[in-house]
């Protein structure tokens, strides 16, 4: 990779992190189903579901969820593409990447020898390891689509509603408030170091520029971290959090729970 | 120590140091109701941890604070009833808009102090409205601040505390890294408070624009007031000045003639123009 493209890359992962952003705001904001939904029976509604999916051991199940998932994502006006690039693509590189010795090292009547090994796949392994990558495939759009749907604020509320610690929703508060501006610091000291560079770095001194970064920015972290407490402290910052729009549940809010309570109930039922 | 009428914020004897370097020493003063008080001083002058220890973010190892003549402790503001109001009366504005616009629009950013003080809903709206069309910032009400450009950053901050109706504003370099009219914008906002019963305190070192903003200037170097007095007193004072590095000596020519005088940046009434 040359220095340019490795800075450039870099610039544009942070412009990335900004529009992903600006894309969850948005999302929150249109109609569609999950927004109708009150955002405490969004949160518990998505925790069962992600449950159920975690007990559950029939792969047919799992994938049932899977496609309810997504079924939700489109009612509630998510794009699809977005799902796969941030979520299905990334999840199947990693996941995949943990359940391939799965596929080897469970024991079971073999389906497949790799040529010119010893390395036989077996059809358990084959089961387990789609399962695993199934699970995490689900859990992880199920949570995605919360994000995408409900805003930073009302997700706080709704884990504090749920009597989650204090400490625990101040630190989420905290990691979400001081997390875009340490993405433009870093940005900043990219554009900086872009400015004043001529020719190409070696690959050692990419990786030193790297780790010297990272370093500037753990340091910065923590004096930022304390700056955005004291700006909320002053006024008047708590540890609860309030929100403009008043939480009260509906008929419509009973419904969805009760939707996704039978919903992940039959679920864990039928794929015991 | 520095006598006003009706003190809003007495401080006596007041020493504060960041893990054992001291920021602030021994420093006494008074800051009265309505008063407009600057304090000037060069870079780690003690300026922002004043700022901080009047606002009860900080609290001095030795001496005490009071403000309306009850003691401002880490305890007493620990009471809920007691942070609500302090925090409703006192106001500040940090140096670095970013630390303070940390909501994902405008007008969530404004509405934010007025729901963590318990307003009613349809207070804060109404609130949150008139002060973003009184700061002219209405149109930016649904972008999001860390897009906004440094003018703008720094009246929505403005505009975060102003919705509160604080009766004292604690200022910290409200104008650094501005342009000229957005500056200006913000100078003219002060000098609207004056006459009014607010208290304005606002840490500078910009000196062209003290004059503006303050009644009352107390100069500060190494944590400690060293001077106070009206602006015409402390501007005219350039010994002062070059003691608290707010000006420095310049060499130059006029007409090939070359000599060295204080100068300062900006354009203050009195000052050599460039």
């Amino acid at each position: 990779m040359s220095q340019d493209s490795f800075i450039e890359t870099t610039m544009r992962a942070f412009t990335r992190a900004f529009s992903k952003a600006l894309i969850s705001e948005r999302g929150a904001n249109q109609p569609g189903l999950l927004q109708f939904l009150d955002p405490r029976v969004r949160v518990v509604g998505v925790l069962f579901l992600v449950v159920s999916v975690i007990l559950c051991r029939k792969i047919s199940v799992v994938a049932a969820v899977m496609a309810l998932a997504v079924v939700i994502a489109v009612a509630s006006r998510l794009s699809l593409w977005l799902l796969a690039t941030r979520v299905w693509f990334v999840v199947l590189g990693f996941a995949g990447f943990i359940a391939l010795p799965a596929l080897f090292v469970t024991p079971g009547s073999p389906i497949f020898t790799v040529p010119g090994t010893h390395l036989a796949v077996s059809a358990q392994g084959l089961r387990t390891s789609a399962l695993l990558i199934l699970r995490v495939e689900t859990a992880a759009t199920l949570t995605t689509i919360l994000v995408l749907c409900t805003s930073w604020t009302h997700i706080l509320k709704a884990l504090r509603s749920l009597h989650l610690p204090v400490e625990i929703v101040t630190m989420l508060a905290m990691t979400h408030r001081y997390v875009f501006l340490l993405i433009e610091t870093a940005s900043q000291m990219f554009e900086s170091r872009q400015s004043r560079m001529v020719g190409q770095l070696a690959g050692p001194d990419r990786r030193r520029l790297m780790a010297r970064t990272a370093g500037v920015l753990l340091s910065k972290s923590v004096e930022l971290s304390h700056e955005v407490y004291l700006a909320m402290l002053s006024r008047g910052f708590d540890g609860e959090v309030h929100i403009l729009s008043v939480l009260r549940l509906r008929v419509r809010d009973y419904l969805g729970m009760a939707a996704f309570l039978s919903v992940s109930c039959l679920a864990v039922w039928i794929g015991r | 120590m520095i006598e006003t009428p009706t003190p809003a914020f007495e401080v006596s004897s007041v020493s504060f140091d960041y893990e054992g370097i001291p920021a602030i020493r021994g420093l006494s003063l008074q800051i009265g109701k309505g008063e407009r008080v600057a304090l000037v001083g060069a870079n780690g002058s003690g300026k922002s941890t004043l700022l901080r220890i009047l606002d009860g973010l900080y609290f001095p190892a030795v001496g005490s604070v009071k403000f309306q003549g009850e003691s401002l402790t880490a305890d007493r503001l620990r009471r809920n009833g007691y942070a609500l109001t302090f925090r409703r009366q006192v106001a500040l504005v940090f140096q670095n808009p970013d630390v303070q616009l940390f909501n994902p629009t405008v007008f969530d950013e404004v509405a934010y102090g007025p729901l963590q003080l318990r307003w009613a809903r349809e207070e804060v709206i109404r609130r949150v409205e008139e002060t973003l069309s009184t700061m002219g910032i209405a149109q930016l009400k649904d972008r999001p601040p860390y897009r906004l450009s440094g003018g703008e950053k720094k009246r929505v901050a403005l505009a975060s505390v102003l919705v509160l109706d604080p009766e004292v504003l604690l200022l910290d370099e409200p104008t650094a890294a501005l342009d000229p009219k957005s500056q200006s914008q913000i100078v003219d906002l002060i000098q609207q408070w004056k006459g009014t019963s607010k208290s304005v305190v606002t840490a500078t070192h910009q000196l062209e624009i003290v004059e503006d903003i303050a009644d009352r200037v107390l100069v500060l170097e190494a944590g400690a007031v060293i001077a106070a007095g009206t602006p015409s007193e402390i501007l005219s004072d350039e010994g002062l000045l070059l003691r608290a590095n707010l000006v420095h000596a310049h060499r130059h020519s006029h007409g090939g003639v070359v000599h060295s005088h204080p100068h300062r940046h900006g354009h203050s009434h009195d000052e050599h123009s460039h």
